[in-house]
Order: structure tokens, then C-alpha cells, then sequence
């Protein structure tokens, strides 16, 4: 079902991306400045809202491509797959591990679990919250 | 080694699926493989143990906990092992035959299988807990065995009653097994052993004790925990041969020997063990006498054998542990030879009852003549094992410290009730006319047969020569159950004493009332039924019919599908405890300090009543939503305030998302209707009242109560330098508590399945015509 708000319509056409850059954005910086994995996670969450808003459900779930449950499933084993690491290293479960690659020029590129953990919250809380406002919109439709 | 050959057979189990679609019909002969290796593994043992050594094999498990999967072979555990493994070689064949074809003969092994390894596990572990962990996988799988046939109704019932007493039994079992922990400062059954401490002078000991005997005597189904055993009849053969035989029930009997050199010696141990033991000896005696169902008949023969396990223990003297553990050896080898030939007689007549049997032995000569043999040991006649357990038995009665009479009558009374039981069983549906059965009766399959006749010769060969396995392997048994080094010397012929007249008398008794049998069956019977209305059978389904009761009752009052009175219950509940705990540890302390309040803060607070107000007041569902919308942004407004970045955005994005989803709520809902009365209405202000006064109490004391040291600094300190974060409160939630976090998106993920379930389903519902 499509909103007859054209200014809506336009407007979330601009917005949506704009606010899923900044999600992603918020998730990788979370670790220094304020952000993280949870509210990068709802901010994606209130995009795909405000698409869901100007388009309906059903072309919010083209656009997401997978059910909102499969993203919540990815998130959950995403968190789980940041405790292989340490498993498998023998230190107690959900021990960081961290790795630096080098970059051209004097940067390095960090990684590690934490990061890996961070984004399975911001998939998880994503897939829950679409969960539920897919659901909810569908039953209307 | 021994981690592999105790753990094997849940492993074999996963493969049994598989191994199935390449055996087919022969995958009993190819199953028994392992636990045939596993005799002959254990058997490599022997040697070592029959000198009197001790093996100890350490594997951790738990190292946090203390939890360890050692494992102890002595001859009592040894013993054990050599008859689980080796009577489960007989059943999974003996199996493959009885179940032939049957549907769910893969599901059948495998549970099978993981109760070989259970067993195995229960009568070789060192730890404590991981022998009660054993223990109750026993309890579990032999559940599933008992009620293998699920689409009978019956053996359902039965399963669910065994496992009730066995695991209510093993709750309590637990508690003792903690205490004793506690009292001895080990969880190892090879330090509690060794140690020379005091056990029954201390304070928790009896406690200890009765938890123990306890757990036992619902395992081994023990006066008044009996009935469970023979129910669990409704179980196909091989598992009824098996359980009955040498695991399951003999569970309890192992455990009451592993501590009888700790705990035995005090008269609380010895009386109830002597108490119990002897009742339940004789009760299963004449219950077995009175029936008429085969497999019935031989379930309470069990259960009169557990019993004359038990009072023996309770007895203690070195004669009397010699008793047990030939015994323990006899009954083993002649109850899996009769279970598994009275399947193999149900399997060929069609019918259990033994009434309807006669004359059998010339349809099937083979099945009689093994049937004989192991009734012969039951009844303890010579030259069966039998007899040598049995005049041991009396023997050591005779020349018990206490109630040695008493004791003595029960057993001369039991020994004839089973002498007339062991005819039955072997001289009733073989011999005399023949009598019609529902199937044409012809000699069972080699597979049906091997068992039996292999326990019945190895009945025989101890029989005659009892020095041989006594010299082998008992004497270290007696030995462990003893605590101090035994040598027996165990003969076939004692000559003419007291035992032996004895068991002439019980023969001949026995013999009359084989005869009088016809007559007074039918009597006896209509006795038993009079009888259970008073029974502790009666009083379990009592039991279980008081627990649903207040169950029911007790829904019905909390839960009664009301929303409203959900959430009273839970204000009202969590407010209460938090606000008694509040006043009687702290008291009312109000102080009030306005002074460093600056008046933007007086303004998001009067914001924050306004709006919450209004949310009440109003009767318009959009604008409450809007309205608590306010509130939740004039909380963020406040963390924002106190420098709270992150809960700030948080909050903010939360409280967004809440109100478009209770908006997309709103449109499901009927139109707004008033169900409740006023006075339900101000009974709910009341409640709200109070809860928001025992909060605001709550978190001006919070302010000046401070139990431990605040945690903040620490992570303030270390968060960079320990997670390589300077974001606090992010390294909080994905590196210091981690753990919580993952929890957390856990909840999330059952959340949202709820609510995605709740709406589909409903949907669903809605558009079926």
C-alpha cells in the first residue's frame, strides 16, 4: 500500500539512504564515540520504517531482499560466530581477539570480535524491529 | 580408553541410522559388536583388579566446578561393567530378532544404546555428580524405553509412573549426594572411601543418609517405591530382560554398596536397609506368586531379588557382602535368561499369561530345556549359582549381629514363595496337557535363544565350580563393598547343615503350594485387588491427582486470562517485596535539595508530569501514545542533560520507533469500550500510587545507600586500555558484559518470533472460512 503523500514519498527516496549510511556510520564508530551496534541497528530500523511508511510492506521487503527474520537469525549467529575465536584458542568464552592489517599510507585497518558482535547486535535489533512493523503493516494490508 | 568405551555407546547411537540402511535386517548381530568389545575391553581388566589394585583414570570435565569425568574401576564397579556390557551384547541381539520388522527399530537402539553407555557411566564414575548425572540419564532413557510402544496408552501411563519415582527419587538422591560432598569435603567416591573420617558422627549425616536411601530405593524399587517396577512391564522384552536384570533397578543396589564401606556400620544405615530390604523381599515374592502374566511374574521375583540385595548390605557381615555379590551375579545371569526366553514364549504363543500355556516343551524342546535351567537357579537348587547364593544367603542370616530370626523367617518364607514361582515359571507352560495359544507355538530364532543359553550355562559352570569366578573377580568385588580385603572360599557342597535344611523345607513348601497353585490363584488375586485401593500405588495416583488439582486451581486464580490482573498481580507483587525490603532496611528518609536546580530542569520535569498526566486522563488512544511519546523525549532530554550521549540517542530512537509501532497497534483494536467498574478503576489508582511512591523512595535512597563500591571507575580506567575503546559505555555492552548483551539480542529474537507467531497465526485464523 503507497502513501498519496507525494512530498512523503520523495522525501523517504532521499532520507532512507542517507539514514542507512549514517547506521552504518554510527556502528563502526561506536567503539570510540557515541554509536554502536544497538543504535546503529535502530536507526537502520527507522529507515526501513519510513520506507515502509511512503511504500508499504511488501515493497519494503523487496527491498530488504531477505525476510526481516532471516536478518534477525544472521545477527544472532554473527554475535555467536565472535565467540569462535576464543573457543578455539582455549581462553574463556567471549574473549576480544583483535587483529590490525596495514593499509597503504600510515593507517591501519582493525578488526576484531567486538566488531564482529557489534554487528550482530545491529542486525539483530534491525530484523526484530522490521519484524515487527512488517507484521503489523501486513495484517492491515 | 576408558572415556572412549564408556562414552562409545552414545556415540554408536548416532550412528545408528545410518548403520541401519547398510545392516538392515541383520543390524542387532552388528550393534552387539561393541558392547562385545567392550566385555572383552573390560575383561583386559580383570587381572590387574583381582589383585586388589584400584584404577583411577582422570579426564576433566568441568574444571571451574570441580566436576570430573574420573573414572574408578574396582571389582564391585568391574563387576558391573562386565555385566552391562555383556548382557547388552545378548539383548541388542536377542533385539534384532524380537523386534523384527518393527517400525521403530532404529529409535529402539539408538535409546537402547545410550542407556548401555549411561549405565556404564553410573557404575564407573569416581565424580559424584557426574555419577548423578548418569544416574538420571538412566532415568530418562529408560522412560523412553518403557514407553517405546507410545501409541499404547498404557505403557505411556507406566513410562511417565517409572520415571516420576525414579526422578523424584533422583531429586532427592542429589541432596544427599551434595551433603555428602559437603560433609567429606570431596565429590570423589575414591576419597570419600579412603578418607578415615568420622561420616556418621557428623551433624548432617542422618540427613545425608536418609537422601541416599532414598534415591536408592526408588531405583531399586524398594518397599513402598515397588510398584513402578512391575509396570514397567508395558516395555518390549529386550528391555524389560535388560533393566531388570543387571541395570536399571540394580542401580540403587550399586549405589547402597559403593557406600557401605563409608556410610554402613551405624544402625540407621543397617535397620533400614534390613527393614526395607526384608519387606521388600517378601512382598515381591508373594506378588509374584499371585500373578498370573509371565513377565509380571518375573518383575516381582525382581523385585523380591532387590530386596534380598538390600538386606544384605544391611546386614554387613563379610558373609553377607559375599552373599550379595553372588547373588547380585546369580540373579543377573538367571533373570536376563528367563526375561528373554518369556519374550520369546510371548513371541511364539502370543500371549503372556501363563494359564493359557501348557505342554509347550514339544513344540519347542530347545526354549524349555534352556527355561529349566534358569529357573533352576531362580528357585536355588543345585548345582545352579543359584543355590550357592542362596545357602550364603542363609548362612549369613543365621549368623547376623541383629534380628537374625526375623530375618531368617522372611527369608525361609520367601525361598518357598519363589521355589512355587521358579515352577511356574518353567514347569507350567511346558509341561501338562497342551493348551491352545493365540499363535501356533514353534521353537524360537537362534538370535532369541543365544542369550539365554549362554547365562544359563554360565549359571551352570559357577554352579559347580564357585572358586573360579570367587577367585577371578568377586573376591575383589566383596572386597570393595566390604572395605577390607576378603578371601572367600566358596564350594558348591557344604555338607548337611542348618542353610541346607532349610532349603529342603522351602523346597518342599514350595513344591505344595506349586500344586495348590490352580486353587489359590484366583483367590489370592481377588485379595490384590482389595488390597491396592490401600497401596502406595493408590497413593501415587492420589499424588498426581492432587498436584493437577492445585495446579488447576491455582491457574485459575493468577491466570485466568485477564491482562489487567496480570499486571496487578506483578505491580503489586514486585512493589510490595521492594517496598517492604525498602522500609525495613533503610526507612523513610525524604530530603529534598532544590537549591542547584536550574529552571530548564524544572521545566522538562514539569513537562514530564504533564504529559504523563494527560496520558491517563485522556480517553483518546493517539493521544495517550503521543503523550507517553513526550515522556520518553523528555527522558532523553535528560540524558542528554547529564551528558549521557549514547542513552540519549537511545532513547530518543526507541521512544520513535515505540510510538509508530503502537500506532500501527492502535488500528487492530476495537473501538475504545469502559469494561471496568469505578471501583475497580480506583483500586487500580490506588496500586499505581503506590507503586510510583515505593519508586521514587526507591531512587532518592538509592542515592545515598551504597553496598559495594561503585564499578564505574574500573571501567573508566580500563575501558581503553584493556577493550581499545574510549565509548564506555559500547565497550560495556560488546566487550565487560558481553555476555549480557548476547543474552539480550536472544530475548529479542524470542520476542520477535512471539510477535510475528501471535499476529500470523491470528491472521491465519481470520481468513479460514
Amino acid at each position: 500500500m503507497r502513501s498519496s503523500s507525494l512530498i512523503l514519498n520523495t522525501a523517504a527516496l532521499a532520507i532512507v539512504p542517507l539514514q542507512l549510511m549514517f547506521s552504518v556510520f554510527l556502528l563502526l564508530r561506536g567503539h570510540d564515540e557515541p554509536g554502536g551496534g544497538f543504535i546503529g541497528g535502530l536507526v537502520a530500523a527507522s529507515a526501513f520504517v519510513l520506507y515502509a511508511f511512503a511504500f508499504g510492506a511488501r515493497s519494503t521487503l523487496r527491498l530488504l531482499r531477505v525476510s526481516p527474520r532471516d536478518i534477525l537469525a544472521a545477527g544472532l549467529l554473527f554475535a555467536l560466530a565472535s565467540t569462535i575465536p576464543a573457543l578455539l584458542s582455549g581462553q574463556p568464552l567471549l574473549t576480544a581477539h583483535w587483529w590490525q592489517f596495514p593499509l597503504p599510507g600510515e593507517s591501519y585497518l582493525k578488526l576484531s570480535t567486538v566488531l564482529i558482535f557489534d554487528i550482530g547486535v545491529y542486525l539483530a535489533v534491525l530484523g526484530t524491529l522490521m519484524t515487527f512493523v512488517i507484521s503489523l503493516m501486513e495484517v492491515r494490508e | 580408553m576408558m572415556l572412549l568405551a564408556v562414552l562409545s555407546g552414545f556415540l554408536m547411537a548416532f550412528a545408528v541410522p545410518a548403520l541401519r540402511r547398510f545392516a538392515g535386517q541383520h543390524i542387532g548381530w552388528l550393534l552387539a559388536l561393541l558392547p562385545a568389545s567392550l566385555t572383552v575391553y573390560f575383561a583386559s581388566l580383570v587381572p590387574s583388579i583381582s589383585r586388589g589394585e584400584i584404577l583411577l583414570i582422570e579426564n576433566q570435565w568441568m574444571p571451574g566446578l570441580g566436576i570430573t569425568l574420573d573414572f574408578m574401576v574396582d571389582g564391585l564397579s568391574l563387576v558391573f561393567a562386565l555385566l552391562i556390557s555383556g548382557i547388552g551384547t545378548f539383548i541388542l541381539i536377542y533385539a534384532g530378532s524380537y523386534l523384527k520388522g518393527h517400525k521403530d527399530l532404529g529409535r529402539f537402539y539408538v535409546i537402547m544404546l545410550s542407556f548401555m553407555a549411561s549405565m556404564l557411566g553410573l557404575v564407573l564414575s569416581d565424580n559424584l555428580i557426574a555419577f548423578f548425572v548418569f544416574w538420571e540419564l538412566t532415568s530418562i532413557t529408560s522412560y523412553m524405553l518403557i514407553g517405546f510402544n507410545h501409541e499404547d496408552e498404557e505403557a505411556r501411563k507406566c513410562a511417565l509412573q517409572g520415571l516420576f519415582v525414579t526422578a523424584g527419587g533422583g531429586l532427592v538422591l542429589m541432596a544427599g549426594l551434595i551433603l555428602l560432598g559437603f560433609i567429606t569435603g570431596s565429590y570423589s567416591f575414591t576419597e570419600i572411601l579412603a578418607s578415615d573420617l568420622q561420616i556418621q558422627e557428623h551433624a548432617f549425616y542422618t540427613a545425608a543418609t536418609i537422601c541416599i536411601l532414598i534415591g536408592a530405593f526408588t531405583k531399586s524399587a524398594q518397599v513402598p517405591f515397588h510398584f513402578w517396577l512391575p509396570n514397567a512391564m508395558a516395555a518390549p522384552t529386550p528391555v524389560s530382560a535388560y533393566l531388570h536384570s543387571a541395570t536399571m533397578v540394580k542401580a540403587g543396589v550399586y549405589l547402597l554398596a559403593r557406600l557401605n564401606p563409608s556410610l554402613g556400620g551405624d544402625a540407621l544405615w543397617s535397620g533400614s536397609l534390613m527393614l526395607f530390604g526384608a519387606a521388600t523381599m517378601l512382598t515381591g515374592a508373594y506378588l509374584a506368586f499371585s500373578s498370573t502374566g509371565i513377565k509380571k511374574v518375573l518383575a516381582y521375583s525382581t523385585v523380591m531379588a532387590l530386596g534380598t540385595l538390600t538386606m544384605l548390605i544391611g546386614v554387613g557381615t563379610e558373609l553377607a557382602i559375599t552373599a550379595f555379590i553372588c547373588f547380585l551375579l546369580a540373579h543377573s545371569l538367571y533373570k536376563g535368561a528367563l526375561f528373554m526366553l518369556a519374550g520369546a514364549l510371548d513371541h511364539e504363543t502370543g500371549t503372556k499369561d501363563i494359564t493359557k500355556m501348557g505342554g509347550l516343551r514339544q513344540s519347542m524342546p530347545l526354549t524349555a530345556a534352556i527355561t529349566c535351567l534358569a529357573a533352576l537357579s531362580l528357585a536355588g537348587l543345585p548345582p545352579l549359582f543359584g543355590f550357592v547364593a542362596k545357602e550364603l544367603m542363609l548362612e549369613s542370616l543365621l549368623k547376623a549381629p541383629a534380628w537374625s530370626l526375623g530375618l531368617l523367617v522372611v527369608a525361609v518364607a520367601s525361598a518357598m514363595l519363589v521355589v512355587a514361582v521358579a515352577g511356574l515359571v518353567a514347569i507350567k507352560p511346558f509341561f501338562g496337557e497342551v493348551l491352545k495359544t493365540p499363535k501356533q507355538p514353534h521353537e524360537a530364532p537362534f538370535a532369541m535363544l543365544i542369550g539365554p543359553a549362554v547365562l544359563s550355562l554360565l549359571a551352570l559352570i559357577f554352579g559347580v565350580v564357585p572358586f573360579v569366578p570367587a577367585g577371578i573377580l568377586l573376591d575383589a568385588a566383596i572386597s570393595s563393598v566390604h572395605g577390607a580385603a576378603v578371601e572367600t572360599a566358596l564350594a558348591l557342597w557344604h555338607g548337611v547343615n542348618v542353610p541346607l535344611i532349610l532349603s529342603v523345607v522351602s523346597l518342599l513348601i514350595g513344591s505344595l503350594l506349586l500344586y495348590k497353585w490352580q486353587r489359590l490363584q484366583p483367590n489370592l488375586c481377588a485379595l490384590n485387588t482389595a488390597g491396592s485401593r490401600f497401596g502406595p500405588e493408590a497413593g501415587y495416583f492420589r499424588f498426581m491427582l492432587g498436584i493437577t488439582q492445585v495446579a488447576d486451581w491455582q491457574t485459575r486464580l493468577l491466570q485466568n486470562g485477564v491482562l489487567g490482573i496480570y499486571l496487578l498481580i506483578l505491580v503489586l507483587v514486585t512493589f510490595g517485596l521492594t517496598g517492604y525490603t525498602l522500609l525495613t532496611r533503610h526507612g523513610f528518609e525524604l530530603s529534598f535539595d532544590f537549591s542547584d536546580g536550574y529552571f530548564y530542569e524544572f521545566g522538562i520535569a514539569l513537562l514530564l508530569v504533564v504529559s504523563t498526566l494527560f496520558a491517563c486522563a485522556t480517553r483518546s488512544r493517539l493521544g495517550s501514545v503521543a503523550s507517553v511519546g513526550v515522556t520518553g523525549f523528555g527522558v532523553a532530554l535528560i540524558f542528554i542533560h547529564f551528558s549521557a550521549p549514547d542513552l540519549g540517542i537511545t532513547q530518543l530512537l526507541v521512544e520513535t520507533l515505540t510510538v509508530i509501532l503502537l500506532v500501527l497497534v492502535l488500528f487492530k483494536l476495537p473501538p475504545f469500550v469502559n469494561l471496568s467498574s469505578p471501583l475497580e478503576r480506583y483500586r487500580d489508582l490506588a496500586v499505581a500510587v503506590f507503586a510510583g511512591i515505593v519508586m521514587t523512595l526507591l531512587i532518592l535512597a538509592a542515592m545515598d545507600i551504597q553496598f559495594f563500591e561503585s564499578i564505574s571507575s574500573y571501567y573508566i580506567e580500563n575501558s581503553s586500555e584493556l577493550a581499545f575503546g574510549k565509548n564506555i559505555v559500547n565497550v560495556i555492552l560488546v566487550d565487560f558484559r558481553q555476555l549480557d548483551t548476547l543474552g539480550e539480542i536472544f530475548v529479542l529474537g524470542l520476542a520477535a518470533i512471539g510477535v510475528f507467531s501471535m499476529i500470523k497465526f491470528r491472521a491465519e485464523d481470520q481468513h479460514r472460512p
